[in-house]
């Protein structure tokens, strides 16, 4: 019983997560796009729930579904009607080459995991009730990844000043 | 571990990282080539993930971690970027932004 809830939950989060990320690329607004990536990054948090990972779930939908999503309605909001690009455009050749491109990948990555599906990918390993938690990642984030963590406090701040800098306003357009 | 096994993880991930590389090269709104650029990033942290499961080893979730804090910092440049050629009254448009091509 508990097996089939399982498979239930991750059927309707896999379908939902499909669903909006079709949706996102495929919708002309770009306000209904943001909305569905929105509704991807909520489904993908219930896999990484069911995939062990309590504290990346919560980080995704704080960080993602939370902060960058409202950055990016705020930027679709102060476009305006003029965030509204052609849907799609170019020579038809470099369109189908894209179509080509994409499904060429898919097919690459399906037929890797068909090949490997009989034995690397079975057998899960034993974990633990804490793999996940909060403070096991934060214990690695401190001690073998320390640099890491470092390098990402870096790249955030390069990315706030530059934020910033982008965000000034050079003088001589102030007074438009 | 109940329910279905990483493949199928895995299979959701490249079938949304097909997607979101159609839209990056298809779509011509920088606004939602950031989007689709949002959903490739997440299948491949999905795939992370599912590995990490898969092995029992908590590397991958850390590495998804750093992925995001990335993904953050992108989202603020481009849309920055975005803003920026708002303002100078350039279309929307990145077939037509091309002034660096060199």
């Amino acid at each position: 019983m508990g097996n089939f809830l399982v498979w239930l939950v991750w059927f309707l989060a896999a379908g939902g997560c499909l669903a909006t990320g079709i949706a996102v690329v495929s919708v002309t607004n770009p306000f209904y796009s943001a909305l569905s990536l929105i509704g991807n990054l909520a489904s993908l948090a219930v896999l990484y729930l069911l995939l062990a990972a309590e504290f990346l779930a919560a980080a995704q939908v704080l960080v993602y579904a939370g902060a960058v999503m409202v950055m990016f309605l705020f930027v679709v909001a102060y476009l305006g009607g003029r965030a509204d690009a052609p849907w799609a455009g170019g020579p038809p050749l470099l369109r189908t080459a894209a179509v080509v491109a994409a499904a060429a990948l898919l097919v690459e990555v399906v037929v890797v995991l068909g090949l490997a599906w009989g034995d690397s990918l079975q057998d899960p390993a034993e974990v633990s009730d804490s793999f996940g938690s909060p403070a096991e990642i934060g214990e690695l984030f401190l001690t073998d990844h320390l640099l890491a963590f470092e390098i990402t406090s870096i790249v955030l701040l390069v990315a706030a000043v530059g934020g910033v800098v982008l965000g000034t306003t050079p003088e001589k357009e102030e007074t438009e | 571990m109940d329910g279905p096994g990483v493949g199928w993880y895995l299979i959701v991930a490249a079938i949304l990282f097909g997607t979101g590389a159609l839209g990056v090269m298809l779509r011509r709104s920088p606004l939602v080539v950031l989007l689709s650029l949002e959903i490739m990033l997440n299948a491949a942290n999905l795939t992370l993930i599912a590995f990490a499961r898969q092995h029992g080893d908590l590397a991958g979730q850390v590495f998804a971690l750093a992925v995001m804090a990335v993904a953050a910092a992108e989202v603020a440049i481009g849309l920055g970027l975005i803003v920026a050629m708002a303002r100078r009254r350039l279309v929307l448009d990145v077939d037509r932004a091309s002034a660096l091509r060199g």
